[in-house]
């Protein structure tokens, strides 16, 4: 029985670096000369872009509505009450009415806010077929079962788009009018209602079917729209390009948000006269009022914000950037210290040895 | 032909010889060797079987079919399968090779070929087809794969010699005999098959290798307990938020997320919820850990199995890791138990130095007259115009050579005594080479010394002793033999030279021999004792050698008596004892020689380093007290400096108990000893010890033999003899049996919770290398009994320093950074979805995209921590021998412990609430640089696994301490992998293949180009690592380990005296203290005198053979009754001699 310890490899072991584990390595130490400047250094640059951020993302300005139409909150409040255990609600308007004492620098981008509406909620979130939106004409009649129970009409007939998001699609619609002088005639902002969502959404994700006889209405039959919906989906927009699975507004309320709180965007303002932003005077905005909220308890808000070069307004960064900042100066100035009172005791040390 | 033997289930087995018809009614199992465990058809069910017993893949089976469920599933089915089919398909893999290679060893076994007589003819057969009652021919040497019967041999009266080497790893040869009713049938040596296959005696007493595990394996069982309690407590919060969530918030969502009410409620909701929690959960324990854990160790094995530094080039044997499970156990080792003989020692005796009427031969004076040991530079003594001398012999001292030149006649005396007084039997070889075969290497030593100083003894009859004196045959009549035994200490031959003198030439202990002196030899006396103090103080093995002139009709009457006594029925033995000292007394003095049981290379250095490891070398060995008090005493384990050396040789239970109350109150002092002994108090016992222990000073030993050692491991003295040998800086057992030494090792193992590491290299080692933690096997010896039950194998003991210092301590270092860090990931990972769940309903909405989390643990950051684990070196080897106290923090278990696991996870928490509220926070409600929301699901999700792999990748960086090009590239190229598979799964092409996969399409893209994101990435990453990096800055600067100075050290490249690092003594102590021990057994004697094994051809001188014969049977009896093993039984793979 003398195979395990002779024949295999009964030679000497190979004399490499690997073998021998005598690789060359970098061994870094974590050493006071590195870490207290990498500490003061970052801290100062995390200062800096903090300050930075957070004048930024102040100088952003930003004008938000609640028109949710609770008891007492405007002129949405009658269209709330109609609302009330009606579903789907009847068609209603409303209004909201603010003036701009100046100038609001554009380009100006007009939001929609959802509150206490759980897009991230998993079952929610996962009722979709990504294929049948992907324009693929032998998904669009079978849906996935994922889209239960919005897959199939009680008739049989396969819902487009099938799933919870689709039906729930947001279908309140706004018009912004400005008057240029006080009592002077409201004119109708135009509203860009497209580049609202991404490319890659509207040109590779969202893709219509192909076109029956030139009609997507044709491409479209054998299906039904969403329970809730009152127009089918290629009836979205009169806009050939803008209707159909790839109808912007539904894009963008199928990139389901990450959080309850979410925006999303509805329009820019950046044409005629509107190419810099708002000017001062009295606007109106148009609600139509569709979307339910209150039974969940939600919100709907309006608003209208511009951008800088991070983005939007978001005081929470430049504040997390500046506490790291000052955290991390004053962790260096405690490691210095600490370094300094170890140092001289090492040197007594080696004094004693 | 009947032959039957007792076994546990079967009562007794009924063979006929040579009748296999007859025998196959019984079914005995066949002679093949089965070691292995599949063949090709049975192979995919059976290890499929066995790894789902696994609790781990058991588990993720039941993962991956809650995953199927689809009210539960809450994250794909791939994320389970993919990892989980990897991990089955290398384990299968590598217990196919496994496999094959027992295949392979079976074949050749099962090949080997033997004489079978078969149809009354000899024909040759493989040994598996040998069945039970075959009758078996063999012949010199060869091998024996099954329990055998002796019927007969060629050699005179039965008797036959094998080697056992691979049982026991004796290369001693032993005797055996046929039973007196068959040795006469023939001369050709046959034997009869009496246990086949699984059922020899060895495959009866290997027993079943017990699956050993090292205490990592058991704390992290432990911890994975602890985490699925975690889990299910994470999972029952969620679950409860869920129902309230259902309750308060989900029901009046049903315009959106409809549901069918009635069917469910909020209470099944949550129910749901807590598996589909489990699910996306489960990933803190994942299956790459257990994965990972085997490739390190895998990796730390072929290291060992590499090193040059563990290459016995002598035997061209690498070290070798047998087992590839246990490697950072190694670096955890607190007790080491050490075989002697093979292990400490070369078994190898050499003469060196000798007394001869008070001059000392063999040391070498310098001017300042310092004796020095025996050096290089002196050229060795040239035997060559000795033609008989034996070139292996080799002796430092000329003055020897020429006294014997110069005629001294004590030296003369001296030597023939050397030359006559032994039990060695002489052969010639092929090339006429006188050659000895003996029974005792100590006594080989002192002929052969003898020899080649010109006193050759030839030959010897039962009668006679011819040996060759300067020249001049010489027969000397062998009167009698007076034998060794245990009590005597001593043997000695009476011989009558040609001359008609007769004289009584004896050796022995000193202490025994100098009592029966002639009070003449006073003088000679006291400068012999110097002498023998001094031989012992450098751990020479000493004899004291002294004769005795007797006169014809004094020896007549003395032998007259001694037939007398033989022939006794009562007290034979008493009165042949006293007749035997009645003889050996009025001795004189000759002096006294000074063997070296040869200690193998760099033991006490291995031993001094071990020592400053805090790691506690026991000696656990078959020998005497004396050889083994020798050895200790050579390897500086035991030194005249010690406070104390407690002895324990009671006979008795109460002796032993009184002996080991006594040795403790010596250790604790009297206030204490009222307490021992008593079991009730055991563990209050115990505890106070270990407050005692700190507390006693000085140096103590215990040496206790295997009689007493029965007595003291009976339960309630148990504990009083651990107290008392865990107190002790050195303890040796010696006359231990097999069973006892893995007694020992239990008792330490079980009672001090301590690693316990045996090393040895005979099969009487098997059953301690077994019971410890760790066993290693001597490899590069005949016997393999040792190494195959072994987890590792080197050549050489001093390589247990290296093993240990180095691979154990980096394997230690490594494990327990790479489960640090691999918890940490995956708590940061994981909890991220725990915090997600109370902004998503609770609802078991992952934060990540499915492939990530399915390609996280085995793609993004697998790579890294493997390297870490593997390569990661904190010290140099050449530091880690250097100082060896950098093992104790693997002892005390201080890198990787619960306390260190809640840090790790603590950190992971802490990581994850960055991860997820920094993110969080900047999100809420934000427009990116284009003016479209960013707080989408998606983007959010590739912000926060970017983050992720960005911060495990800068932690994997900081926790790396040897950055190797591999550790580079696998860092950097995880990163990059991430990025690049994240670009290809969000990319255009992919989700045209496959929508609903990837429906990402696009979100690495847009996401990875807004600033705002990159600054979210860049604040997670540092707010994460900071604390991380001030933690470590300020532990290294206000209490740095020992590894962290030699760190510094290293990196100064300052050459410094060595740390608290004190060399071994060199220096040896010489005070009295008798260093008899002599490898003897007893019986041999009486062997030569009856002349029944020396072969027929080599025809008596003188007419003592009839004599002999006449009472063969007695000497049988007696032999039988001296050797401790059954006589008949023999074990598989013994070479046998004739």
């Amino acid at each position: 029985m003398t195979w395990s310890a002779t024949a295999r490899g009964a030679h000497q072991p190979d004399n490499t670096a690997f073998t021998q584990q005598r690789l060359p390595a970098w061994q870094p130490l974590l050493s006071a000369s590195i870490a207290l400047p990498l500490f003061f250094c970052a801290g100062l640059a995390f200062i800096g872009l903090g300050l930075g951020l957070f004048y930024s993302s102040n100088g952003i300005k930003e004008l938000e509505y609640d028109y949710t139409g609770n008891p007492g909150t405007g002129n949405c409040s009658a269209c709330a009450l109609a609302d009330q255990d009606r579903a789907p609600p009847l068609r209603c308007s409303c209004s909201w009415y603010f003036s701009l004492p100046e100038l609001f620098p554009g380009p100006v981008y007009l939001y929609y806010e959802l509150t206490n509406f759980y897009q991230n909620n998993r079952r929610y979130s996962v009722s979709r077929d990504d294929t049948q939106l992907s324009g693929l004409p032998s998904a669009l009649r079978h849906p996935a079962n994922e889209c239960a129970p919005y897959q199939r009409r009680a008739s049989g007939l396969p819902i487009a788009p099938c799933g919870a998001i689709a039906n729930s699609l947001f279908n309140d619609s706004f018009s912004l009018w400005h008057q240029r002088q006080p009592g002077g005639p409201y004119v109708e902002v135009p509203l860009d209602r497209t580049g609202i969502a991404w490319w890659t959404d509207c040109h590779v994700k969202f893709r219509n079917p192909p076109l029956v006889n030139g009609s997507l209405a044709l491409a479209f039959q054998g299906t039904a729209p969403p329970p809730n919906w009152r127009r089918p989906v290629y009836e979205l927009s009169p806009d050939p390009n803008n209707t159909g699975f790839i109808n912007q507004d539904f894009v963008v309320w199928m990139r389901t948000a990450a959080l309850p709180t979410f925006r999303k965007l509805y329009a820019r303002i950046r044409q005629g006269n509107y190419s810099s932003g708002l000017p001062r005077g009295a606007y109106l905005v148009n609600i139509t009022y569709n979307y339910p909220v209150r039974a969940f308890g939600g919100h709907k808000l309006i608003v209208f914000s511009n951008i800088s070069w991070m983005g939007g307004k978001n005081p929470f960064l430049g504040i997390a950037y500046l506490v790291v900042g000052s955290l991390c100066i004053l962790m260096g100035f405690v490691m210095l210290g600490v370094y300094i009172r170890y140092q001289d005791q090492n040197d007594e040390d080696e004094d004693e040895e | 032909m009947f032959c039957s033997k007792k076994k546990s289930l079967e009562v007794e087995r009924i063979v006929k010889a040579n009748d296999r018809e007859y025998n196959e009614k019984f079914q005995y199992a066949d002679n093949r060797i089965h070691t292995s465990k599949y063949n090709i058809l049975t192979f995919l069910p059976i290890n499929l079987f066995e790894q789902f017993q696994r609790v781990a893949n058991a588990y993720f089976l039941f993962l991956l079919i809650l995953q199927l469920i689809p009210e539960i599933s809450s994250l794909t089915w791939f994320t389970t399968i993919v990892p989980l089919v990897l991990v089955i398909t290398m384990t299968a893999v590598k217990d196919a090779t496994d496999d094959y290679f027992r295949h392979k060893s079976d074949n050749q076994v099962n090949n080997r070929l033997s004489e079978v007589l078969i149809d009354s003819k000899l024909q040759n057969e493989k040994w598996m087809n040998v069945k039970v009652g075959d009758i078996v021919k063999l012949e010199n040497n060869q091998f024996v794969a099954a329990d055998l019967l002796l019927l007969s041999s060629s050699e005179p009266h039965g008797l036959c010699y094998i080697e056992t080497a691979e049982l026991d790893g004796e290369t001693n040869l032993k005797v055996r005999h046929a039973l007196s009713v068959t040795s006469e049938l023939g001369a050709d040596f046959s034997r009869l098959a009496k246990f086949d296959g699984p059922d020899t005696k060895l495959m009866q007493n290997s027993g079943k290798t017990k699956f050993k595990r090292t205490s990592i394996d058991r704390l992290m069982n432990t911890l994975v307990l602890w985490i699925f309690g975690f889990l299910v407590c994470l999972g029952i919060i969620l679950a409860i938020g869920n129902s309230i969530w259902e309750n308060q918030v989900g029901n009046q969502f049903r315009t959106f997320l409809f549901w069918n009410e009635g069917e469910k409620n909020s209470v099944f909701s949550g129910f749901l919820t807590f598996w589909s929690y489990i699910i996306i959960l489960n990933t803190v324990v994942p299956i790459s850990l257990y994965v990972s854990m085997e490739v390190i160790r895998l990796g730390h094995s072929y290291f060992i199995n590499w090193d040059r530094k563990m290459y016995y080039s002598g035997k061209s044997t690498p070290a070798e890791a047998r087992t590839t499970t246990l490697n950072e156990e190694l670096g955890q080792i607190e007790y080491v138990f050490s075989d002697k003989t093979g292990t400490l020692t070369q078994n190898i005796m050499t003469f060196k130095k000798c007394s001869i009427n008070g001059k000392i031969y063999g040391e070498v004076h310098d001017d300042v007259s310092q004796k020095t040991d025996i050096t290089k530079k002196n050229e060795p003594v040239d035997f060559s115009v000795n033609p008989q001398a034996d070139t292996t012999f080799q002796f430092s001292d000329h003055h020897l050579m020429e006294s014997v030149k110069l005629g001294d006649s004590k030296v003369y005396e001296f030597l023939r005594l050397l030359a006559l007084c032994h039990t060695v039997m002489s052969e010639e070889n092929s090339a006429g080479q006188l050659i000895y075969q003996v029974q005792s290497p100590d006594e080989g030593a002192l002929v052969t010394a003898a020899r080649n100083l010109g006193f050759i003894f030839k030959s010897r009859t039962p009668e006679t002793i011819t040996v060759e004196e300067l020249g001049t045959l010489v027969t000397y009549q062998l009167l009698a033999f007076l034998d060794f035994n245990n009590i005597r200490k001593r043997m000695s031959v009476i011989v009558r030279n040609p001359e008609g003198q007769i004289k009584l030439y004896s050796k022995g202990a000193d202490t025994i021999l100098f009592e029966k002196l002639h009070p003449s030899n006073e003088d000679l006396l006291t400068l012999t004792t110097n002498h023998l103090s001094e031989f012992a103080g450098e751990g020479l093995r000493t004899l004291a050698i002294a004769y005795r002139d007797l006169d014809d009709k004094y020896f007549k009457e003395w032998h007259k008596m001694l037939e007398d006594a033989s022939t006794l029925m009562d007290e034979r033995d008493e009165r042949i004892a006293g007749l035997y000292e009645e003889i050996e007394r009025d001795l004189m003095l000759l002096g006294a020689t000074a063997v070296e049981d040869k200690l193998q290379e760099g033991v006490i250095e291995t031993i001094a380093s071990l020592s400053l490891a805090n790691i506690k070398i026991w000696v656990l060995t078959g020998d005497k007290q004396e050889t083994a008090i020798n050895i200790g005493y050579a390897c500086n384990m035991l030194t005249d400096d010690m406070n104390d050396v407690f002895i324990i040789a009671g006979n008795t239970a109460v002796e032993v108990r009184e002996e080991l109350r006594k040795a403790k109150e010596n250790l604790f002092g009297q206030n204490r000893s009222s307490s021992n002994g008593h079991v009730v108090f055991e563990k209050q016992q115990l505890e106070l010890d270990s407050v005692v222990e700190e507390t006693i000073t000085g140096d103590y030993a215990l040496i206790i033999n295997g009689h007493s050692l029965a007595h003291a491991l009976e339960s309630d003295v148990k504990n009083d003899l651990l107290e008392l040998a865990c107190m002790c800086k050195t303890v040796v057992c010696c006359r231990v049996t097999p069973l006892q030494k893995a007694q020992v090792v239990e008792l330490v193992k079980n009672y001090r919770n301590a690693v316990t590491l045996a090393i040895g290299d005979g099969a009487n080692d098997v059953s301690m290398i077994k019971s410890a933690h760790i066993g290693i096997g001597i490899s590069g010896q005949e016997g393999l009994q040792a190494v195959l039950a072994s987890d590792y194998s080197f050549a050489q003991f001093r390589y247990l320093q290296r093993l240990l210092l180095v691979h154990g301590r980096w394997s230690y270092f490594r494990m327990c950074k790479f489960l640090c860090y691999f918890f940490y990931k995956n708590f940061a990972f994981t909890l991220v979805h725990f915090w997600f769940g109370f902004f998503c309903g609770f609802s078991a909405q992952t934060v990540y995209d499915q492939w990530f989390i399915t390609l996280f643990n085995i793609v993004y950051t697998s790579l890294p921590v493997l390297a870490m684990g593997i390569f990661d070196q904190d010290v140099s080897d050449q530091n880690s021998m250097d100082y060896p106290q950098l093992y104790e923090p693997g002892q005390l278990n201080l890198l990787f412990n619960k306390r260190k696991f809640f840090i790790c996870m603590a950190h992971g928490i802490y990581t994850s609430l960055a991860l997820f509220f920094i993110p969080y926070g900047a999100f809420y409600n934000v427009a990116g640089e284009d003016g479209q929301h960013i707080a989408d699901y998606q983007s959010f999700a590739v912000t926060m696994a970017t983050s992720l792999v960005i911060v495990v990748s800068v932690q994997i960086a900081l926790d790396t301490s040897y950055w190797t090009v591999i550790n580079h590239v696998f860092i950097w190229g995880s990163v990059a992998t991430y990025f690049s598979i994240l670009f290809t799964m969000h990319s255009n092409g992919i989700f045209g293949i496959f929508p609903n996969q990837f429906p990402f399409v696009g979100n690495a893209q847009h996401s990875l180009t807004q600033k705002c994101i990159w600054l979210v990435i860049l604040l997670t990453t540092v707010a994460s690592v900071v604390p991380v990096v001030v933690v470590r800055f300020l532990k290294m600067d206000l209490c740095p380990t020992l590894s962290d100075q030699i760190r510094q050290r290293q990196k100064a490249q300052k050459k410094t005296r060595p740390l608290r690092s004190r060399r071994p003594q060199t220096r040896r102590s010489s005070s009295r203290r008798s260093g008899y021990a002599f490898a003897h057994q007893e019986g041999y004697g009486e062997l030569i005198t009856s002349g029944k094994n020396m072969r027929a051809k080599n025809p008596p001188l003188t007419s003592g053979l009839e004599k002999t014969l006449y009472n063969s049977t007695s000497w049988i009896e007696n032999f039988c009754k001296k050797t401790t093993d059954t006589v008949s039984s023999f074990s598989q793979d013994k070479t046998v001699k004739l």
